[in-house]
């Protein structure tokens, strides 16, 4: 297929703004600022069936329409970018950000001016130091071509263009905790109601986007919703998507393709097949670490919301982490574990303690201390996290316990019952 | 306490929020930058500068992970030990690392010159193992390579 998301990334010279606007960049801002009003924007991109791809699915355009339509001076409107990429198996929006910030950057403003936004605040993982740089660079030269701040484009919209770092914390790629953490506080997540489309950050109306979501709305502008319709899945998995591959396969990376790419053609294809030939495919989370785990005969499913959502998982933010014959689910599930818990915020009891005694559970099971009711306690405890707090990161812990408890109990039996791994070709490594 | 210019770099950073509190964040980064890590004094400084209490600052200093509250070696380590990197062999390059500086993770050797720290998902599962060595990431390692690399600093 041809390349949309990622047509610039092997092009250095799209790392500065006239190498950008040389290959058509910021014709789509043009289009939109001169010659259509906010709300045909928003129209043209609900058109479209564009969902958001930070990990929910949510109709972008809809997102949009959700905000006020004439905007209150003492609450101005404001435009957040997710760029907190921190699911383990994701690495996509990372390689939009260093490799074409332009891209970033002329989706960001193209949504501002869609809801009528002050500000677009890009708030970036703190670990990314180069990706941070790299859009620092590309704010000053948008600036420079007044394509940022006063007056864009001889309108009379103005838009200011921030990047803000966080500082090491998963629970800010929470759109909630992610206003919190932006605000100046402990990166918190908020109930709901309030959405943020009604009161955001500084209670102001907002809405958050996930940085390859907006780097999909130029394309949109420029080619038009039926364009955008003809690409993936119509009518609601449409567009371009880019998959991140990683674990036991050959060739991992981001590959791009349209919404629907059977998994087995990136596994086996695009990915090159299974890192041993002597291990074939034993399973494959489809969508970052929080969402339930597929068996290998599981596994023959288009690469889509809806697909993913009918076999019981999620596409998630299509982080596919690919398991082989050799890997031990126990270990595998105690590290996920291990991760929810360090990353639990600490607020709602469930999760803090939750993610923790999972975890406890986990590693004695993987280091042959397991007793015989473990299973069901893990099954309770991840039963009594579900629902149960403010945010999804305890859902995102207990999801997949679930699922791997049910899918591969023989193995945590085993691990119970002989205190030696199933897998056999992992030994025991006792508890990190 | 950081002199007139870091005052000046305060300042720019507060202009680009609506409340100076959310300058929070970048400025904790930049004291960081200049001292090395956040102790309480400049946490109390950076209070009273933003006008928010020394104990909220503390709670963002020990919330966020990257802030680091005492001195780490000259070159930190940082070993992402997530899901898809232990697929492929992250804890063996802890093991190596640990046997090859002569300390565990979270330490520091003697002489400062290097920590070595476990960490989560750096968001680089296509390029594992991996780690963060100071700000810059060092993808697709292996054993030879990890050696290498640290023969080449000094």
């Amino acid at each position: 297929m041809e390349r949309i998301l990622t047509r610039n990334i092997d092009k250095p010279e799209a790392l500065t703004i006239a190498g950008y606007e040389g290959a058509g960049g910021y014709q789509a801002l043009r289009k939109a600022v001169t010659s259509m009003t906010p709300d045909a924007v928003t129209e043209e991109v609900k058109k479209s069936g564009l969902r958001g791809r930070g990990g929910a699915g949510f109709p972008c355009g809809l997102k949009w329409s959700f905000m006020p339509k004439e905007v209150d001076p003492k609450r101005p409107h404001y435009f957040l970018i997710n760029a907190d990429e921190s699911e383990p198996g994701t690495f996509k929006d990372r390689l939009l950000m260093e490799k074409d910030p332009h891209l970033v950057l002329e989706g960001s403003l193209i949504g501002a001016f869609a809801i009528r936004a002050k500000a677009v605040y890009i708030y970036i993982r703190g670990e990314f130091v180069y990706g941070a740089h790299v859009l620092d660079r590309a704010v000053a030269e948008a600036y420079a071509k007044g394509y940022a701040g006063k007056n864009i484009l001889g309108s009379s919209w103005s838009c200011d263009l921030i990047v803000h770092r966080g500082a090491g914390a998963y629970i800010c790629g929470e759109e909630t905790a992610l206003m919190s953490s932006l605000e100046g506080n402990r990166g918190y997540p908020r109930l709901k109601p309030p959405f943020p489309a009604a009161s955001g950050v500084w209670a102001c109306p907002t809405t958050i986007n996930n940085v390859e979501t907006v780097a999909n709305v130029p394309f949109i502008i420029e080619r038009g919703a039926d364009w955008f319709q003809s690409v993936g899945k119509a009518p609601k998995n449409t567009g371009p998507k880019l998959y991140c591959l990683s674990g036991h396969v050959k060739r991992p990376g981001v590959y791009e393709a349209p919404l629907g790419l059977p998994m087995r053609e990136l596994i086996y294809e695009l990915g090159g097949g299974m890192l041993s030939e002597d291990r074939p495919l034993k399973a494959v989370i489809p969508g970052g670490s929080s969402v339930p785990v597929l068996r290998a005969e599981e596994c023959d499913v288009d690469l889509d919301f809806d697909s993913l959502a009918a076999k019981g998982t999620m596409l998630g933010s299509a982080g596919l982490m690919v398991m082989d014959t050799g890997t031990c689910m126990v270990a595998a599930m105690a590290r996920i574990a291990h991760f929810y818990h360090h990353e639990s915020c600490g607020q709602c009891t469930p999760c803090r303690e939750g993610c923790g005694w999972l975890e406890r559970v986990l590693n004695r099971i993987e280091g042959g201390t397991g007793k015989q009711d473990d299973l069901d306690l893990l099954l309770s405890v991840s039963n009594n996290i579900i629902g149960n707090t403010i945010c999804a990161l305890g859902d995102a812990a207990a999801m997949p316990a679930i699922s791997f408890v049910t899918k591969f109990k023989d193995e945590f039996k085993h691990h119970i019952d002989h205190k030696s791994c199933l897998s056999g070709t992992v030994q025991l490594q006792g508890v990190r | 306490m950081l002199g007139p210019e870091f005052e000046k770099t305060v300042d720019a950073i507060v202009a680009k929020y609506p409340q100076p509190k959310a300058a929070i964040l970048p400025v904790l980064w930049e004291v960081q930058k200049a001292k090395g890590y956040i102790d309480l004094h400049s946490e109390e400084w950076v209070a009273s500068r933003l006008g928010v209490a020394a104990s909220h600052v503390h709670g963002c200093v020990t919330f966020y992970t990257m802030y680091k509250q005492r001195p780490s070696g000259r070159h930190h380590i940082q070993v992402c030990t997530t899901l898809s990197c232990m697929l492929r062999g992250s804890d063996e390059l802890v093991g190596h690392l640990e046997k090859k500086l002569g300390i565990k993770t979270g330490e520091t050797t003697p002489d400062g010159k290097f920590s070595l720290v476990r960490v989560e998902c750096l968001g680089s599962c296509g390029t594992a193992p991996m780690f963060q060595l100071n700000d810059d990431y060092h993808e697709n390692l292996t054993l030879e390579s990890v050696d290498r690399l640290l023969a080449s600093l000094d």
